[in-house]
């Protein structure tokens, strides 16, 4: 069976399955009654078993179904959920994820069964009861019949040639009890459908969202790995009607035809067991069974809507290339690059234009933006994605290192783009990693401190004018600024008269410095000392940047500070000389006209005062090593750019206006200083250097 | 641009851009070059190497330019009619434009008649830069060696 072209969409339910799977369990170690929790863990990893099977990786299947096994243990009250059994499940993920990788490189699932897992798993079932599941083992007799024409009147029979064991009687028994019904449905694939299995793993999906199959027939094994003909039967225990089960069965596409009914068990052997079995299976279409279901099928299909199951509602979403959404912005970047043209060019005609079109230049640039937006938009990531896999490691460490801590987080529903979602994930890791080990004390430490024993971490993101700020923080010891200037005097880094006069800001940013760790000891967390530097060139190549801010005594907070968007921003374009600059409008404050007799000196800079608060200036024409800066000038054109809390007056020229405008990269070879992140095409064709005011404050 | 090298007789033949930077002549293998543009505007780039004048807008898209004759020490000139810049592709997704003072034709160079530059005592002066030396009649080429004409780190 070719599944090739299902590999995608394999590897990112998985890779959702076992997300899901992460974070429930976690939850589960909390709260080990919680049976909603332990309810989606169960339809994950059957979900995840039988995506594998369908795939043909048994090994992946195989590790599932122990863990499916377990699983049902814990539903079923047979086996308490333990931190040790977290572990192996937990380790058990991780095998799936090695799995999963392998295929993603491969296509192949690797030859790494996992035994020592699987074994350890076992041990848990066996040490509590016997293997659960036993529709397995049942009698997987080869009910190919089809509904033969005669039965339509009582529909009953259907089912009549199959038995149930006593576990599963004892199911459907003890669902009567609670006020279900169980029902029997038999299910017709349509004989032109290439993936049968796949068809009927969604039938078992959709069905398992309304109630719980008891049993199949064939087993599920066996319809997993294809092994049936174009009927399959199932046996289901739901609260929901039957006219709701089988238009959920016919709702799966290529499902040809599903008849129900309910199933008593009064005397399971004695039905009349008519000739269903020597019915020859015919694949052809039977017009009789047709008619049988579109009786069924004018039942309103969105019948009332169940109550139970938190299962998330249903996006409408489209999976997309995301090179595709790259090709999409790269179009809109060049009509923008063109439109901007435009717009230039009517402005230089001299030819006065009738009011028509400059109206219609006006609209097709407000369209040009609202395309612009949206695409942006589509790029828009939640940093979920990111960070739901924190909480995990956070747990992992606090095991290895031994140290109690908790992960707190909020804002997970900020946005990115996808770009920059795609490269923060290892520097947060690697500031999550720093927080847990050098950050959090021991807890006798903290204890003595008199803080609480466990170790809190705060992992928080929120949107700031056009920048993301992500902030990673701890309520451990804080960075210990003695400890570092020793440290840097140590290896050379700084001399003691430096270290004298350097503030606390100063020595923290010397964290930042390749090759710098103060931890005494390497673990295999952390102190190798490639870390903070990392984060930092990582953000930096982003178009963000990095702070950090500690007190002693009561923690540290990194700051990551990055840009909403790259490709295209709000700019103001400056004169500084005869050349244009772009400023991203997202970092400027306000634009002042200063006298120039309003600059004083501090330490023989240049400083204005605004509204209360001194502002030091730059004088970009010098920074940039512009030629011919106009001199002699009465008044200052100061547009004042704010990072964070930190602000700064840039002297320009001339203000040319504001403009929409696609920044590009530089290319590799030229060598660029920080303070100019790209360049820019303008409307008449010429290249504009966009400045980074972060880089400047 | 692989095509374009052709290969003529049973040697392998490469082509050469020859370009004329103050009174001596290059050769630039044809297999990097994009593309050969006239002078236009170049936009200063401030802090970045000396020798790289600025960037270019190329039909969209942002090419660094670079002086061959700021690269080799020579005097800047100012630009003439027959002043061009060439495009190069290094690398498929990196460009790269040398300024030169003009185009003047491509050869096409047998192998016996290339002399790998071996001389490699003077490669403070530049002389790696030059990869290996064409004889065309009776004139002398010295072939650039692309990567490190570009990729050197030195600051002049």
């Amino acid at each position: 069976m070719d599944v090739s072209q299902y590999l995608e969409i394999f590897v990112e339910e998985t890779r959702e399955h076992l997300q899901s799977l992460n974070e429930n369990l976690l939850i589960l170690e909390k709260e080990p009654e919680n049976k909603d929790t332990i309810n989606e863990i169960f339809r994950a990893a059957h979900s995840l078993k039988g995506m594998a099977g369908t795939m043909g990786y048994k090994r992946m299947q195989n590790l599932t179904h122990n863990m499916e096994n377990a699983f049902s243990e814990i539903r079923n009250e047979k086996m308490k959920v333990t931190s040790s059994l977290v572990d192996t499940l937990f380790q058990c993920l991780d095998a799936l994820e090695a799995y999963l990788d392998n295929i993603v490189n491969t296509q192949d699932e690797g030859t790494d069964d996992n035994e020592p897992i699987v074994k350890a798993l076992n041990d848990f079932l066996n040490g509590n009861t016997e293997q659960a599941e036993p529709a397995e083992e049942t009698t997987a007799e080869p009910a190919q019949a089809e509904p033969a024409e005669k039965k339509e009147s009582s529909g009953e029979g259907i089912f009549a040639d199959i038995e149930f064991t006593e576990f599963e009687r004892h199911a459907i028994e003890e669902a009567k009890k609670k006020g279900m019904n169980a029902y029997g449905v038999s299910v017709d694939v349509d004989p032109n459908c290439i993936l049968k299995a796949a068809r009927a793993f969604l039938v078992f999906k959709s069905l398992e969202e309304i109630g719980e199959i008891i049993k199949s027939v064939p087993s599920t094994q066996d319809i997993e790995d294809e092994k049936f003909d174009l009927n399959f039967k199932m046996f289901i225990v739901s609260e929901s009607p039957i006219e709701k089960i089988l238009a959920a069965v016919k709702n799966v596409s290529e499902i040809k035809d599903a008849v129900g009914e309910n199933i008593t068990l009064e005397a399971p052997e004695t039905e009349n067991k008519e000739e269903a079995s020597t019915e020859v299976a015919e694949p052809v279409t039977t017009p009789a069974t047709k008619d049988n279901t579109s009786k069924q099928e004018t039942k309103p299909a969105a019948a009332t809507q169940n109550k139970n199951s938190g299962k998330p509602v249903v996006n409408r979403s489209v999976r997309v290339d995301i090179e595709k959404l790259d090709v999409l912005m790269n179009l809109v970047s060049e009509l923008i690059i063109a439109k901007n043209g435009l717009v230039a060019s009517n402005a230089a005609e001299l030819v006065q234009h009738s009011q028509g079109f400059n109206e219609q230049i006006e609209y097709l640039e407000r369209v040009t933006t609202n395309l612009h937006e949206s695409v942006m938009n589509v790029r828009m990531v939640p940093i979920e994605t990111v960070v739901n896999r924190f909480p995990r490691m956070i747990r992992d460490l606090s095991k290895k290192l031994n140290k109690k801590m908790e992960l707190y987080m909020t804002g997970e529903d900020t946005e990115l783009d996808r770009t920059v979602i795609d490269e923060i994930g290892d520097p947060l890791m690697h500031l999550l990693r720093n927080s847990a080990d050098h950050g959090l004390e021991n807890s006798e430490d903290r204890i003595a401190a008199g803080k609480p024993e466990v170790g809190s971490i705060f992992l928080d993101a929120y949107q700031d004018g056009n920048n993301v700020v992500i902030e990673v923080r701890d309520d451990g010891a804080g960075i210990n600024i003695e400890k570092i200037k020793n440290k840097a005097i140590e290896k050379g880094t700084i001399t003691a008269d430096q270290a004298e006069i350097m503030t606390d800001k100063e020595v923290i940013d010397l964290l930042f410095r390749p090759s710098f760790s103060t931890a005494e000891k390497i673990t295999d967390v952390s102190g190798r000392g490639v870390g903070l530097d990392v984060v930092k060139s990582k953000i930096e190549a982003l178009g963000g940047d990095v702070e950090c801010h500690s007190v002693q005594g009561e923690g540290s907070t990194f700051t990551i500070r990055l840009p909403l968007t790259l490709a295209i921003i709000q700019a103001l374009m400056v004169k500084i000389g005869k050349e244009q600059y772009a400023i991203s409008l997202g970092s400027i404050q306000t634009v002042e006209d200063i006298p120039l007799t309003d600059v004083k000196f501090v330490q023989g800079k240049e400083v204005i005062t605004l509204r209360g608060t001194v502002i030091p200036l730059i004088r970009l024409g010098e920074l940039l090593d512009v030629p011919d800066v106009e001199q002699d000038v009465e008044s200052l054109t100061v547009v004042i750019i704010k990072k964070g809390d930190r602000q700064a007056g840039l002297v320009v020229d001339a203000l040319i206006g504001q403009m929409e405008i696609v920044i590009k990269s530089l290319g590799k070879y030229i060598n660029i200083n920080k303070m100019i992140s790209g360049a820019t095409i303008l409307g008449d064709g010429e290249v504009a250097l966009i400045i980074d005011a972060n880089a400047i404050v | 641009m692989e095509n374009a090298v052709r290969v003529i007789g049973d040697s392998a033949a490469k082509q050469y851009i020859v370009v004329k930077i103050g009174s001596e002549q290059y050769g630039i293998n044809i297999k990097y070059v994009d593309n050969i543009v006239r002078m236009q505007t170049i936009t200063r780039v401030p802090k970045s190497q000396p020798y790289f004048v600025g960037v270019i807008n190329l039909r969209g898209e942002i090419v660094p330019v670079m002086s061959l004759r700021r690269k080799f020490g020579i005097e800047d000139a100012e630009p003439t009619g027959a002043t061009r810049i060439i495009i190069l592709k290094p690398e498929p997704q990196a460009t790269v434009g040398f300024i030169v003072d003009s185009v003047r034709e491509v050869v096409t160079l047998e192998e016996d008649m290339v002399e790998k530059n071996n001389v490699n005592e003077n490669a403070v002066d530049g002389q790696s830069y030059i990869g290996a030396v064409g004889k065309n009649g009776d004139e002398l080429i010295s072939l650039l060696n692309i990567h490190t004409v570009i990729q050197d780190k030195e600051q002049i």
